[in-house]
């Protein structure tokens, strides 16, 4: 049954039509899987068998009446972010302890209708901050890729670790994901899956535990270009529940794969080519620039010029929409208490035994840029910056640029428990500096596996596109795949 | 700018967030370094321009002022780590 698992998206759904298995046989291939590899991978919190047995038994009962959805029968893994009405939904955090709440979100809502199947909670950073899923409260998800020659474990990015880490190793189809700053684009790239954040709106961020309200961005982590467009066209919708989401309909974004690329115009932004950047990135980047040239598409240089300050900018923005978000963790309404003397030391030791370091970290932060006299000189002057980080983007856009085509993340994945980033906390935020501008700008970005290091892991390329337009980044990604062919991990699991 | 160990320790408390003394002098090395990091947004010139206030730029979404949900006491008291005939139960705060 373990071929099961093999089957993209689009390949199990066109077998599922044509009844040469059974829903129910293909979520017992993925839990069989999950049971064996779990251990290993930590990449879920939560499997819920009884569950994903009752929705793939529903499937094959629509399947059989000719009522199926377009995710009929399909097994997913949903990321802990995502509130599922009476199942673990913790943002892996201890402060959120037994939480299961009566609701559903939205995205997760649209995938049920569409047909697909839970397989249970993915693993992440506590909250989504991080970018390596160590942050955890569950411990660190073990990325599926070894380098060539070893068995030190690595880690599957973040803050999405462990969509990325299931999807690579075949623990689910296809997995649902966020993106604060990179958290989908970067853990893609470390486990040669594709991940695309959409626009700011596209998705509904209602039941989305909420990280930075401006930033924050569902999407889904997928084994090929294809499968992303699929399962983005469920995910995606207007929602009158999020001010946020846009009014626009839903385009039909499988439709765009594989349809030519020539007479576009693809921009190489020339402040993304960092200083001590490793020739290994500086070579792949190359390597698209030269498959998009062959395939028809015009490249042109273009400048970014406030591309160097969306970093630091994003480590005020995001701390202090962050600090306002969790102050709701007190110990009164869900999750972990703790006792106090009084009401406020029951608030301060909640607070202190429920969030790890990295979380405490950024609320601290937040709090202080927003505390009384430094709101102008660090609040406000980011989003300023911010404002200059979008016209960039909308002068390149405006001289008739389609898509920008830049390196996903600056190294391939690192190991766990790495030094040099766990004693400096700015070390790790680094693995953010090429996908931090499109959150900070609201755009779109797509990762797509690329090629592989001189130590045989897997490197991504960043496509990055104008507000909804994610049918170009589908249509360009496509061709890098095309290109680069698609890589899978020896299982070791 | 930088912290010193008794701003961290003003901002845990408008945090609510308990430290100890070993915690606050190990969050003010950490904060000061992603503070001092910040700080390059010095060299950026935001004369005259205006804060980023919508990611899309679109008007609020309004709706009509009616009840659209409700009656469910129940289930928002159900994840409450002490609740009473619906009422979420937290320690005395007045003598």
């Amino acid at each position: 049954m373990t071929e099961l698992t093999k089957l993209t998206i689009a390949e199990a759904r066109e077998k599922l039509t044509a009844k040469a298995f059974t829903a129910s046989e293909l979520t017992e291939a993925y839990l069989s899987a999950i049971d064996t590899a779990n251990d290993k991978l930590n990449a879920y919190v939560a499997v819920t068998h009884d569950k994903a047995r009752a929705m793939a038994r529903a499937s094959d009962e629509r399947i059989a009446k000719g009522e199926a959805g377009p995710l009929e029968g399909i097994p997913l893994g949903i990321k802990d972010l995502f509130a599922t009405e009476d199942v673990h939904t913790q943002a892996a955090s201890h402060i959120l302890d037994g939480f299961e709440p009566k609701y559903e979100s939205t995205v997760t809502a649209n995938l049920w209708t569409d047909g697909a199947v839970m397989l249970g909670k993915l693993n992440m950073d506590e909250f989504a901050m991080g970018s390596s899923n160590e942050t955890s409260y569950y411990g660190p998800v073990i990325n599926p890729w070894r380098a060539e020659g070893s068995n030190a474990d690595l880690v599957p990015g973040g803050s999405s670790g462990g969509s990325a880490a299931a999807v690579a190793a075949l623990l689910c189809a296809g997995a649902t994901a966020t993106d604060t700053g990179g958290s989908i684009r970067q853990p893609a790239a470390f486990t040669g899956t594709v991940g695309i954040k959409p626009t700011y709106g596209r998705c509904s961020r209602w039941g989305t535990v909420a990280f930075a309200s401006s930033l924050d961005q569902a999407g889904p982590i997928a084994r090929d270009v294809r499968d992303a467009a699929i399962l983005l066209k469920s995910m995606a919708s207007v929602d009158s529940k999020d001010t946020t989401s846009v009014d626009l309909p839903v385009p039909d974004y499988e439709a765009t794969i594989g349809q030519s690329v020539k007479g576009m115009k693809i921009g190489i932004p020339r402040e993304y080519r960092m200083e001590g950047m490793p020739e290994e990135i500086e070579a792949l980047w190359a390597k698209g620039i030269e498959w998009m040239r062959e395939a028809g598409a015009e490249i042109v240089d273009i400048s970014l010029p406030h591309t160097k300050y969306a970093l630091p900018a994003y480590y005020i923005v995001a701390p202090a929409e962050a600090s306002s978000n969790l102050a709701r963790y007190d110990g009164v309404r869900y999750g972990l208490r703790v006792p106090g003397k009084d009401i406020a030391d029951m608030y301060e030791q909640t607070r202190a035994a429920g969030f790890g370091r990295e979380v405490k970290r950024r609320i601290m932060i937040g709090t202080y840029v927003l505390s009384a006299g430094y709101y102008d000189a660090y609040y406000l002057k980011a989003q300023k910056v911010r404002t200059l980080i979008k016209r960039d983007f909308e002068q390149v856009f405006d001289q008739g640029v389609d898509t920008i085509l830049t390196p996903a993340t600056p190294s391939a994945a690192f190991g766990v428990a790495d030094q040099d980033m766990a004693s400096d906390p700015v070390k790790m935020y680094l693995n953010d500096i090429f996908t931090v501008t499109v959150n900070m700008a609201g755009l779109p970005g797509i990762a797509v596996p690329a090629g592989l290091d001189a130590k045989g892991l897997p490197l991504g390329l960043q496509l990055i596109g104008k507000p909804f337009d994610e049918e170009t980044l589908f249509r360009t990604a496509h061709v890098i795949e095309q290109s680069a062919g698609r890589f899978a991990p020896a299982q070791w699991w | 700018m930088s912290v010193d160990i008794d701003t961290v320790k003003r901002v845990a408390r408008l945090s609510r967030i308990a430290v100890d003394d070993a915690d606050a002098e190990r969050m003010t090395g950490e904060l000061n370094a992603i503070l001092g990091f910040v700080e390059q947004l010095n060299e950026v010139d935001v004369e005259g321009i205006e804060p980023m206030t919508s990611v899309i730029p679109m008007a609020m979404k309004k709706r009509e002022d009616a009840v659209t949900d409700g009656d469910k006491a129940d289930d928002i008291v159900a994840n409450a780590p002490a609740s009473e005939d619906n009422f979420f139960v937290v320690p005395k705060v007045v003598e």
